[in-house]
């Protein structure tokens, strides 16, 4: 029986691409052809007239970006941003998938949602667009929602979370990690005790107190990371913890850890480097959820993401319109713009330190995330037979970030002017360039 | 001076005394005319932005606009982009095109003014913003001190204050911290542990939880109000509790030293962090002559953020 959602060059098949001049992992330069989505040959090719030809000129080959934390606003705020325009940014950035989060209006709590979501990525055909599903009905917290009928639908969830809220209740945390071993799923949790953190706009710590603006302590993500490190341990299921941003909780992860437990964690690139004093400015480009933290817990999530205690970088890519940001701080939506600078940050914080070579980078922004996410067509090996999802990024480029160049619908990163290092010079998604040289290339019409 | 006023923390200590001194300035050329009224401002357009009901700052920024001839409208925001109204943005920029030229703006949330001052080419003064700082209720407080313990002039070194209350949601306590100590005096809060703002370590001031253990060597007692709310929120048991361990009482007003002095920046829920017979101490108490302060200071302010360029007649 024919897919009716298979893309028209996927039916009738050919193409033919060859990166010549790039480095799998920074590593010996050689060029690679991809044949039907495949890689076919590693070492000397030789293009054809036919074959599609990025020259690389001595850039870093990855696997593609995979990223477990992306939202795309799709259904319910078109005017922050959609599955295209947000799968645009994602192929620039380097991406090949992204999770959508569960956070749209309607909320994916039902299959309907989560199918419509996984077709318009399809539609899209930039990036493959897994939709992550609500571990509660409308994201209330209060009872589960159908994550079986999730499960099983076309767009075959197996990532739950509420983020944005926390599933605060200990016992439905209990039973959402139990119910959903029955299909290997697993529950990504922001981790954000609600009693402490009411009306909480920024890091509790000396600039709050300072700035009259009600903090965020880490004991708040802490004691939940804590507790639901226990539960997963306790009933033997796989726990996620969503963007990670205290040295606190980087030390209780590398204990669950130690247990044995199965337990995994993201980080964002804005943890990686930038820190609560920005709010003194008050510009509300800075306001995000969980709150910005200090330089040691800045520290202690390199440190946490170089050792492994922290599986992967996550963009927690929250895309808002102006007037959610040109406000009060206090009035203004918590977000920041990601997955167009993740990598660069990613190269700025991790690897221009030492912190991280490419080898790492592939892992903590591919195969990690696509292992946790159970994609098994993404984070894979740059080898002979091995799908072709594919990044090409030049290191020694630096460039500006610009919101207003940004392809995303929205302008809130908090980068905007400033100069960072590594350029995707090509994205391939089933060895089909979808950027290339900054451009977005719009292979399927929708 | 700066083209706003936002914190206390803008001003250094020169600036902090010429304000003081214009005030004392402004007063003296007031005192006796029949026509409480001087014309430097004349023409120019002040606008009191208030987000939050309060008469009495409102009322006066708008006297002291008054007594120097500036025009002053009332702009009384109802509901911030929270409640769906016009975006505060928008309100900026309708000052703007209206040609305002300094907008008071008193605001529930913290760094308001901030904002609103990168989006108008006025000066714009902080009138309060959330529990962030109300800089002119700190400038008229050490103005207070000054004329009550240094006779009108100078700086406040070596004075011993004692900010007494709810110092985590009070944006006098910050504006006050950081005038009163950039003009030479010593600080310690004092509050229950609950209602001690992080970091307060890093703070050029003491911190203590014992009312009593301060009062014999003080020399201002400023108390801060108490919202009953708080309560709510688990800061401290019962109005009772709070009042028997952090109210100023005819025992405690005992235990101050000859001329040390009481004040509180008002509204005052007496019985609660005030006592009806320290506050109504015609010795001791500041409270009233804290609001005649008030309209003197922010003359002061509207007058040197203008620019007012007509000589003052003394």
């Amino acid at each position: 029986m024919t897919n009716p959602y298979l893309l028209p060059d996927e039916r009738t098949g050919m193409n033919s691409l060859v990166l010549r001049n790039v480095r799998p992992y920074g590593e010996a330069q050689l060029d690679v052809r991809v044949e039907n989505g495949v890689i076919t040959e590693l070492g000397s090719v030789r293009p054809t007239a036919a074959d599609d030809v990025v020259d690389g000129q001595g850039a870093v080959l990855l696997p593609g970006l995979v990223d477990l934390h992306t939202h795309l606003r799709e259904p319910g705020r078109e005017d922050a941003e959609t599955v295209q325009t947000g799968s645009a940014a994602a192929a620039l950035g380097g991406y090949t998938a992204v999770f959508a989060m569960a956070s749209t209006e309607p909320c994916a709590d039902t299959a309907g949602v989560v199918e419509q979501v996984w077709r318009l990525g399809r539609q899209t055909g930039l990036v493959d667009v897994q939709p992550i599903g609500a571990v509660t009905a409308g994201r209330a917290g209060t009872q589960l929602a159908e994550l079986g009928a999730m499960a099983d639908s076309p767009a075959r969830v197996r990532v739950f979370s509420d983020d944005g809220f926390c599933v605060s209740d200990s016992a439905l945390m209990r039973r959402a990690l139990e119910y959903v071993r029955a299909f290997d799923g697993i529950i990504a949790q922001h981790a954000e005790d609600p009693r402490l953190t009411l009306g909480a706009q920024m890091n509790e710590g000396v600039v709050s107190g300072r700035l009259g603006l009600t903090g965020w302590p880490a004991a708040a993500e802490e004691a939940i990371v804590a507790r639901d490190v226990l539960l997963a341990g306790h009933v033997g299921s796989r726990l996620h913890v969503c963007h990670v941003s205290t040295a606190g909780s980087v030390e209780l992860l590398r204990w669950a850890k130690g247990k044995g437990w199965a337990v995994s964690a993201e980080v964002t690139p804005h943890h990686l480097s930038l820190t609560d004093d920005l709010a003194e400015s008050y510009d509300p480009i800075f306001k995000v959820n969980p709150p910005l933290r200090t330089d040691a817990d800045v520290a202690a999530l390199r440190a946490g993401l170089a050792d492994g205690t922290i599986d992967c970088v996550a963009t927690d890519h929250a895309p808002h319109a102006i007037e959610d940001k040109e406000t009060e701080w206090g009035a203004a939506l918590p977000g920041m713009l990601g997955l167009q600078t993740a990598l660069a940050i990613v190269i700025e914080t991790m690897v221009e330190p030492g912190l991280l070579d490419w080898r790492g980078v592939a892992d903590r922004m591919s195969v990690a995330p696509a292992r946790i996410g159970a994609l098994a067509e993404h984070g894979r090996p740059i080898a002979i037979g091995e799908p072709a999802n594919l990044v090409v990024v030049d290191p020694t480029i630096r460039w500006t970030v610009s919101p207003a160049a940004l392809v995303s619908k929205s302008r809130n990163t908090p980068y905007a002017g400033r100069t960072l290092p590594g350029r995707v010079v090509a994205t391939v998604l089933r060895g089909r360039l979808t950027s290339r040289d900054g451009a977005v290339l719009d292979a399927v019409p929708a | 001076m700066n083209r706003h006023l936002l914190s206390a923390a803008d001003l250094g200590r020169e600036e902090a005394l010429r304000i003081l001194d214009t005030a004392e300035h402004l007063d003296r050329a007031l005192s006796g005319r029949e026509v409480k009224k001087l014309p430097p401002l004349r023409g120019r357009t002040v606008v009191n932005l208030f987000y939050e009901d309060s008469t009495r700052t409102r009322t006066s920024f708008e006297l002291a606009a008054k007594r120097l001839s500036a025009d002053v409208v009332n702009f009384a925001a109802k509901g911030s982009s929270v409640s769906k109204g016009e975006s505060l943005k928008d309100t900026a920029l309708t000052l703007e095109a209206m040609g305002a030229d300094a907008v008071v703006i008193r605001h529930s949330y913290s760094g308001a003014a901030h904002r609103l001052a990168t989006w108008v080419q006025g000066s714009v003064v902080n009138a309060g913003d959330g529990t962030h700082e109300h800089p002119t209720q700190a400038l008229l407080d050490a103005f207070t001190i000054r004329r009550r313990l240094r006779g009108a002039t100078g700086d406040l070194d070596g004075l011993r204050v004692a900010i007494v209350g709810d110092v985590l949601h009070s944006r006098v306590a910050r504006s006050n911290v950081l005038l009163l100590t950039t003009l030479g005096a010593r600080v310690t809060l004092v509050a229950p542990p609950t209602l001690v703002p992080r970091g307060v370590a890093d703070w050029p001031v003491g911190c203590v939880f014992d009312l009593d253990s301060v009062l014999a060597d003080t020399d201002v007692v400023m108390m801060l109000r108490v919202q009953r709310e708080r309560m709510a929120g688990g800061f401290f048991p019962s109005a009772r509790e709070y009042s028997r361990r952090y109210g100023l009482d005819a025992r405690r007003m005992a235990m101050l030293g000859d001329t040390a002095i009481v004040m509180h920046p008002g509204p005052m829920n007496r019985g609660m962090e005030i006592a009806a017979e320290v506050a109504d101490d015609p010795k001791r108490s500041t409270i009233v002559e804290q609001v005649t302060n008030g309209v003197s200071v922010r003359m002061a302010v509207l007058y040197l953020l203008l620019g007012g360029s007509e000589q003052l007649g003394d």
